[in-house]
């Protein structure tokens, strides 16, 4: 009985506290401060409110809004003045206002039951410290759990439920596009194999078993006196064995566990799909019924096949709706408002076509997302993209959970996190009730399973995992060496593959990619998304931004504006202004260093100068910003694995047929260098001196070909590439300046600046300076800087100490002249010519081999 | 199995070799039809300009270093046993095999892979990998599309990063470690088919 109450409860609960705030929220559209207090619960205060409010309103109100208000005006009513009927109740008077609940009812739900949870959502995010002891997913359960309670206890009388078609058709596909459309493609094919083992004889497993051993338990007793067969019990047990895809994402993605092991999991989760299994186990059961004393291996055949075409067909048909997608948000580059919605209906209607053809919803709306992910993304603005993402705040609607056997420490996550949620419940619910005597029999145990669970196991998840030491996703960043080592892993296996002449996963993916990359993107993108649409352009802008923040943390840290310097803007209104504006102005720069996005960042930082002075001052900050530049440096230019080969962003404008050139060009590299090392193997000489020449004569050997040349002239031809990859190659010498005595002249050109800035050095050396120093700083700076410059140097032995690399920097007479330019222009005159060419490339190999 | 036996016999020390490497039978038949692809002159030993013949390592940046892996210092030419030694390397680790101590490092361990890795870079095979040995690998795979300069940072960065007793120079010890974090058997094992 009690199970009884507690299912009926939330039947109730979650669309009634929904409209209880919702209609605070559409119909007094005048007070917002109802808002929050609906949502707390507080529903007797609110609907006495509202009721008036309706009334006054409901003339103007549109009908949908009134009919809406009104109809739970009816069920707050109960408790409240008790005038108005329960839904639905004739108005046999003038019809000012009419009843047309049954009319809206539906999306009405829908809409309110998705607000509700926001709110909700919104309540449990301000208390942060509870959500790191419990998943907010419980939290969610147990907040619906309490306000259902609440109204229940008022009104005694269930009417708002979740039906089926509402969860199926309106909640259940968003959440799934949203799942399908954020699922690491490549990690989910490559562990496509367990996937599917979990997924189809897990679930299948589960279910046999589940079911089984209850009707063993009936057989033998112990479940009382119950109408219900063993297609009854087989159907219950496939119901919950199969895992929830909606309560895996919620909260795995909270707990953080490795992706192998997520990846499993939800790629179990939306390939199992209870929904197609239980639909099939439906539909075949009054057949199955019927045909109990006869099952012949026709059968059994003929349910393996339907199995498949309703997999496969769902697949397909996703497939080609994803397709469709990223054709169509192809066209939309002028309408970019309309780009999510394009996402959004077809990804439904990819579902509701399956739906109709009886081929697995799910899979096809889960590939649909999969597919079009990729072009969609590249396709789409960042902000309809966060618009679409917008969806995945349903995730925390539902969630359940439910204990599995146990098998090793993964396998123990895997099974404990195997949750049960909503759908199961959903699924309960839709069960004919005439045809299945013990319907409510089974919502209930669903509901008591979900609910023990999803808090006992949701509070203990999190230390769980902690104590198995389950991989957590490790986020740390790849060194430098770690970076290059994986692309060497990469290539290294595709080699062996080639060799062993095997046929794997890697030749897969890489003929997959070829595919792709030749047919798929030329169709589906943009062009001009195609051009940018590789991560490393993404990752530059992110180290862009990195850059920008790590130089005015930096500064913060030092209290100076050093990094700055540059800007002689910001040099004048500090030196008006005096120390006390030290603070705001790395904000200041950090605005304008946002501003000029991506390439500008580059141009204007500071990168050389700043690096230089910190070098002097702190290893680490040099440290930092080397880091950042070569990081990205080998983002960018490493090579892609065989075929994987991209457009270059900022060099496809130099040569259209990058690609085929890279190709070509490491072929005959290798195959020039493998006859001169085969030659010379024959002739006797030692392996590692055939390396060193065969490196030699690649480097002559791009000469000839035109290609170096090529590519050293695109620095100075001053368009985006250039400017980056200058900043680059300064870095480069600072690194390689150390180590280096020969490239100490290079100093120079990253220490053009340096005169400059030596106004912004004065807050610190204020310290140390006495007053009248700092006024004859002031005044120097209406002298020539390079006079400044030499009289200033002496002075202090910190700044000398400082300034060191500046003094490097005076013997080249070039930037002393700079250095008289005013700031701006000396921006430009850093920006215009060549980085000093460094000595040619034959040489410094001599040197260093 | 059974069916396989015939053509098992051809291989010369078949047996040794799968105790050895932890193939299959038919892992190792099939490796040898590979081989015997490979070997275009039928000597039963390749020689590097054999490797040449499979186009697809010509595309690879660092395909002329992994075909010199499979050569041991100072010889030209490569029988099969080695060939699925060198092969070896690549099998998914096993976790629960029990070697009974007779062959302390089996290829495929995660140590082992490592080394063969490490002997990528380690070309002279001091036990080291010099900035210039780094700088050649680093060239290979970034091509000339960066600078002389650029190479040199990032070699500089790179060691520096690894580089614990300041030698200016990677040894193994510190290649293990600044790699402690990559999953090794994962990044460095292929499915052999058999």
């Amino acid at each position: 009985m009690l199970l009884m109450v507690s299912s009926s409860d939330t039947g109730h609960e979650p669309p009634e506290e929904d409209t209880s705030s919702s209609k605070s929220d559409t119909s007094s559209g005048t007070d917002s401060g109802h808002d929050t207090s609906g949502d707390s619960g507080q529903s007797g205060t609110d609907s006495g409110h509202d009721t008036s409010g309706d009334s006054g309103q409901s003339g103007t109100d549109s009908g949908h809004d009134t009919s809406g208000d009104s109809g739970q005006h009816g069920t707050d009513s109960g408790h409240d003045s008790g005038d108005g009927g329960h839904g639905g109740e004739p108005i046999t008077t003038l019809p000012i206002v009419s009843w047309k609940w049954h009319h809206v009812s539906t999306p009405y739900l829908v809409a309110l039951w998705i607000l509700v949870s926001w709110l909700c959502k919104l309540i449990i995010e301000a208390n942060h410290h509870v959500t790191s002891v419990i998943p907010e997913s419980a939290l969610l359960i147990c907040f619906g759990f309490i306000l259902g309670g609440m109204i229940w206890g008022a009104d005694k009388v269930q009417t708002f439920t979740l039906t089926p078609t509402v969860f199926f058709f309106y909640l259940l596909p968003q959440v799934i596009l949203d799942a399908g459309y954020s699922m690491p493609n490549k990690l989910f094919f490559s562990n496509m194999g367990a996937i599917l083992v979990y997924a189809v004889i897990g679930t299948c497993w589960n279910a046999a078993s589940l079911g089984l051993s209850l009707w063993g338990c009936h057989m033998g007793g112990a479940m009382g006196d119950l109408d219900i067969g063993l297609l009854q019990y087989l159907l219950f047990g496939s119901l919950i064995a199969a895992v929830d895809p909606v309560a895996v994402i919620a909260v795995f993605e909270q707990v953080h566990v490795n992706e192998v092991l997520f990846i499993m999991v939800f790629g179990e989760s939306l390939l199992n799909d209870g929904v197609t299994v239980v639909r099939i186990c439906y539909d075949a059961m009054p057949t199955a019924v019927c045909l109990m004393s006869q099952i012949n291996a026709v059968e059994i055949i003929k349910g393996i096949i339907s199995f498949f075409v309703v997999a496969f067909g769902g697949s397909l048909l996703g497939f080609v709706f994803g397709l469709l997608i990223s054709l169509l948000t192809r066209c939309t580059k002028n309408i970019q408002i309309i780009e999510p919605g394009f996402v959004f209906v077809l990804g439904y209607l990819a579902y509701l076509t399956a739906e109709m053809l009886s081929l697995s919803a799910i899979l096809s709306i889960v590939f649909c997302g999969m597919c079009c992910q990729k072009y969609i993304n590249s396709n789409m603005d960042e902000s309809s993209v966060t618009t679409f993402i917008g969806v995945f705040f349903l995730t925390w609607i539902l969630n359940k959970f439910r204990l599995v056997p146990v098998e090793f420490i993964d396998q123990v996550i895997m099974s404990y996190g195997g949750l049960r949620g909503a759908v199961a419940y959903g699924l309960a619910t839709m069960l004919d009730g005439n045809k299945i005597k013990e319907k409510n029999l089974m919502v209930c145990t669903t509901l008591i399973v979900v609910y023990f669970t999803v808090i006992l196991q949701g509070i203990t998840m999190k230390p769980l995992v902690t104590w198995l030491k389950v991989k957590r996703a490790a986020a740390s960043e790849l060194t430098l060496i770690e970076k290059v080592q994986n692309k060497v892993f990469d290539h290294m296996l595709v080699a062996i593959e080639d060799i062993s002449g095997q046929i794997g996963h890697n030749y897969m993916r890489d003929k997959w990619n070829h595919f792709e990359e030749k047919w798929m993107s030329r169709i589906l993108m943009k062009p001009s998304a195609r051009k940018n649409r590789d991560y490393v352009f993404k990752v530059f802008h992110k180290l862009n931004l990195k850059d920008a923040m790590s130089y005015v943390a930096e500064g913060e840290r030092r209290g100076s504006l050093e990094f700055v310097r540059n800007e002689t803007a910001f040099v004048d209104f500090k030196k008006k202004f005096g120390d006390e504006f030290t603070e705001v102005m790395p904000d200041i720069m950090a605005d304008t260093s946002e501003d000029h996005s991506g390439m500008s960042t580059m141009r204007g930082d500071p990168v050389p100068s700043v690096s230089l002075e910190m070098h002097e001052q702190n290893m680490n900050g040099v440290r930092e910003t080397e880091d950042v530049n070569s990081h990205h440096l080998l983002q960018q230019h490493l090579y892609k694995g065989r075929k994987q080969h991209r457009h270059r962003y900022s060099r496809s404008h130099f040569d259209v047929n990058k690609d085929e050139n890279e190709v070509q060009e490491i072929f005959q590299r290798t195959m020039r260098s493998r006859l001169e090392s085969f030659k010379s193997a024959k002739m006797g000489v030692a392996p590692p001196k055939h390396i060193t020449k065969h490196t030699k004569k690649d480097q002559l050997q791009k000469m000839p070909n035109g290609k170096s040349l090529d590519k050293s002239r695109s620095y100075h031809s001053g368009d985006e590439d250039f400017e980056f990859s200058e900043g680059d190659s300064a870095s480069g010498f600072e690194a390689s300046g150390g180590s280096f005595p020969m490239r100490v002249t290079y100093r120079a050109g990253a220490g053009i600046e340096n005169p400059a800035f030596m106004p912004d050095l004065d807050p610190l050396a204020q310290v140390q300076i006495p007053p009248w120093l700092a006024e004859a700083e002031l005044d120097s700076s209406m002298v020539a800087p390079s006079q400044r410059a030499q009289v200033r140097l002496p002075w202090t032995p910190s700044n000398l100490r400082r300034l060191a690399p500046l003094r490097i920097s005076t013997h080249s007479t070039d930037s002393f002249m700079l250095a008289d330019a005013p700031g701006a222009q000396q921006r430009d005159n850093e920006r215009l010519p060549p980085p000093p060419p460094p000595p040619p490339p034959p040489h410094r190999d001599d040197d260093h081999m | 199995m059974g069916s396989n036996s015939s053509s098992m016999n051809n291989i010369p020390n078949a047996e040794q070799l799968v105790q050895e490497t932890g193939f299959s039978a038919a892992h190792i038949l099939r490796l040898y039809e590979r081989f015997q692809f490979l070997d275009k002159d039928d000597t039963g030993q390749l020689r590097p300009e054999d490797f040449g013949a499979v186009r697809e390592l010509a595309m690879n940046p660092i395909g002329d270093r992994i075909i010199s892996a499979f050569f041991s210092p100072g010889q030209e030419t490569l029988d099969f046993a080695s060939f699925v030694r060198v092969l070896a390397h690549f099998r998914p680790a096993d976790s629960n095999r029990t070697r009974d101590g007779a062959q302390p490092e089996p290829a495929n361990s995660s140590m082992g892979k490592l080394k063969f890795a490490f002997q990528l870079y380690d070309q002279d095979r001091d036990g080291k990998i010099s900035r210039a040995e780094l700088l050649q690998v680093l060239r290979a795979m970034l091509g000339m599309q960066v600078t002389e300069e650029q190479l040199q940072s990032i070699a500089e960065r790179a060691i520096q990063e690894a580089d614990f007793d300041q030698d200016d120079a990677i040894s193994f010890d510190e290649f293990r470690k600044s790699l402690e974090k990559v999953n090794i058997d994962h990044k460095m094992s292929i499915r052999f088919l058999s």
